[in-house]
């Protein structure tokens, strides 16, 4: 929507531009790497190695087109991000896996994952969204294990239940 | 007259009690989930998959179709009253809508955007029941090399041909392309990107691809620039109900709405951001009042809500009729299909007469009942969007997480749900468009095997693909629309240096 927009920022070579450029080249080798091992055992037509080769070119022409875009600087404009909330989120995702990983249980590790969120987007009343966080998450265990009987990871504070 | 007769099969499949119920289920939850701000109906559908996992194939997808219109509905009423709308297609609404919240008159917005849903999405799904067995007729005659091509218009038009760079879409497409290798190759039986990690030989779960592009993504976007803007709910205030004058002015727009909707929806061309803006602008220049335009002219909303829903209805004939999604909330309808193992296509409407029709069915109910629901309970959806917001996103994670858990609680794939969640944010950072993921995702491999069936029929001659008249067809198509923005663009930067 904003094309054709006749005050144009100065353009300047885009950093992130190349590291994409750059992201997707190195997708395109894995590729052809990963292919590289498969074996052709059909008799006529395509072998399962083909396709990743095509997508594997076509990924190294986008990275050739995004490498041009991001020299040009004609990439969209981008408002700036806040890293911490980001960190935040992704240290809750952290929690919830290493809980569910290690055999902690469905509501440990949702309540992990809710009071770091709710603590990104700004809340410091992190005691309230953690009892708020274990009452949610035991009502919808119960809920899926009672009522639609889909098994949900168990931990010590299901076994409680 | 067969459609008449397998259409009214297809009524009396749908208001069984238990089918009625689970659509009424499905456009309640749909609505509420959908009403939720930064949620479309893409991301409803997804979130709301694994509570069909108990359920008979065709009680969930009755449900689904119940889902499916209520994420819509739910999503206009976040566009008129908060300004923000869950995807691009709601961006016209939200454009007059607000404004018309702004300025008392959010009961009548929400009312037209109703009542106009209801009326396209009504003959949107008539057009659907006609237009597909017709379809139908002649994608039987379809081959392998036939059903490549068509899929290559697909990837084409959803990616390059209608965002704002084509290779910025083209990219995106690749990035799904190369997620739907992983896993095990049908054909030979080998290990493709699976890296010996034995999770990944079945393949990328689209559920996850796109709870975590979607949800996850949609979260971490927001988080990072929350500091820009506060977003500001409006309260409805005054009487919801619509007045003769807006009556007056909102019928025109409904049908004109549904004239752009339908036929773009049903072409495989994707997404229902050009009928809603071409309604939008369209409107302007055709209403009586062009001054209110820009402060909340109901005509602007009557359109493009019209042409959203109209549109939405019409990406289903593709879908059932050719098995072929495009758009994101079609490609989470098809991965609702294949929880079955179901397949939609010509061949679905030969064997399983009573689902397809009973889908169909199913939608115009579902039409009906949030005509009826949306309007009274619309003191509750207010409600819900009246959620703080670290609550909000917070539970929505939850939300999101937790279907994974339930279906396959472990490491490696709540590791993807954060991958995909953290790709999701960086393609919203750096504007890369998410659909074509999920279609890449969910089309590659269906046209890789396609592609292989036909080379293998043809003893591995390529000139099948243009041998056969459609394919033929169709592969210029892909290549005109492939082709055309890049001189669009030629042509309009060979302009800007004229002036």
């Amino acid at each position: 929507m904003t094309t054709g927009d006749p005050v144009q920022p100065p353009r300047r070579v885009d950093r992130a531009g190349i590291v994409i450029a750059a992201l997707l080249a190195g997708l395109a080798a894995v590729l052809v790497w990963d292919a590289r091992g498969l074996q052709s055992t059909t008799m006529y037509g395509m072998g399962p190695e083909a396709m990743p080769v095509v997508i594997a070119s076509g990924l190294a022409l986008l990275a050739i087109g995004n490498l041009v875009d991001a020299l040009r600087g004609s990439l969209p404009a981008r408002e700036s991000a806040d890293p911490v909330p980001v960190v935040l989120i992704l240290a809750g995702l952290a929690l919830l896996i290493g809980i569910i990983g290690f055999g902690g249980g469905f509501i440990l590790a949702t309540s992990a994952l809710f009071v770091t969120t709710s603590a990104a987007f700004g809340r410091r009343a992190v005691l309230v969204d953690s009892a708020i966080a274990l009452v949610m998450s035991t009502l919808v265990y119960l809920a899926f294990d009672r009522l639609l009987t889909l098994s949900l990871p168990a931990g010590p504070l299901e076994r409680l239940l | 007259m067969e459609t008449f007769a397998a259409l009214a099969h297809g009524m009396a499949v749908a208001v069984q009690p238990m089918n009625l119920l689970y659509a009424l289920i499905g456009v309640f939850l749909g609505t509420a989930v959908g009403v939720l701000p930064g949620i479309g109906p893409a991301l409803t559908v997804a979130l709301l998959l694994p509570v069909t996992y108990k359920l008979d194939p065709g009680g969930s997808l009755i449900m689904f179709a119940g889902i499916y219109y209520g994420g819509m509905y739910g999503g206009s009423t976040t566009a008129i009253l908060i300004n923000t709308p869950g995807e691009s297609a709601s961006m016209a609404t939200a454009l007059e809508g607000n404004k018309m919240a702004k300025a008392g008159r959010g009961g009548p917005a929400l009312a037209t955007s109703a009542i106009g849903s209801f009326v396209a999405g009504t003959i949107a799904t008539i057009g659907l029941a006609f237009l597909a067995p017709w379809l139908v007729d002649f994608a039987v005659r379809f081959g392998p090399e036939d059903y490549f091509a068509l899929m290559c218009v697909a990837f084409v038009t959803v990616s390059a041909t209608f965002g704002d760079s084509p290779i910025r879409g083209l990219t995106s497409l690749f990035i799904g392309l190369t997620l739907g290798l992983v896993g095990i190759d049908k054909l030979t039986g080998q290990a493709r990107l699976a890296f010996g990690v034995p999770e990944l030989l079945d393949g990328v779960e689209v559920t996850t691809l796109a709870v975590g592009l979607f949800a996850v993504g949609e979260a971490l976007y927001v988080a990072s620039r929350r500091h820009h803007t506060e977003e500001k709910l409006e309260p409805v205030r005054g009487s919801l109900w619509m007045t003769k004058e807006d009556w007056k002015r909102s019928w025109k727009p409904w049908l004109r709405g549904t004239m752009f909707g339908f036929p773009i929806g049903a072409l495989p061309a994707g997404g229902a951001e050009i009928p809603t803006f071409l309604s939008y602008s369209c409107e302007k220049r055709l209403t009586k009042y062009p001054e209110e335009f820009g402060k909340g002219a109901i005509e602007g909303v009557a359109g493009p809500e019209a042409a959203n829903n109209a549109s939405a209805a019409g990406t289903l004939v593709p879908l059932l009729t050719l098995g072929l999604p495009t758009s994101a909330t079609a490609a989470m309808m098809l991965a609702g299909f294949q929880q079955y193992g179901l397949n939609p296509g010509p061949l679905l409407f030969a064997e399983r007469p009573d689902l397809v029709w009973g889908l169909i069915a199913s939608l115009f109910i579902a039409n009906c009942m949030l005509l009826v629901l949306n309007l009274p309970l619309v003191g509750l959806w207010v409600r819900l969007l009246a959620i703080p917001q670290p609550w909000l996103y917070a539970g929505i994670l939850v939300f999101a997480t937790m279907g994974t858990i339930a279906a396959k609680p472990s490491v490696v794939e709540l590791s993807m749900l954060a991958g995909f969640g953290v790709l999701g944010f960086l393609m919203r950072r750096f504007d890369f468009p998410i659909a074509p993921v999920v279609v890449g995702l969910i089309l590659g491999p269906i046209a890789e095997s396609q592609l292989r069936r036909a080379l293998a029929i043809s003893l591995g001659d390529p000139m099948t693909l243009l041998q056969s008249p459609i394919s033929a067809t169709l592969l210029a198509l892909a290549l005109i629309a492939l082709l055309a923005p890049f001189v669009l663009k030629g042509m309009g930067r060979f302009k800007a240096n004229e002036d």
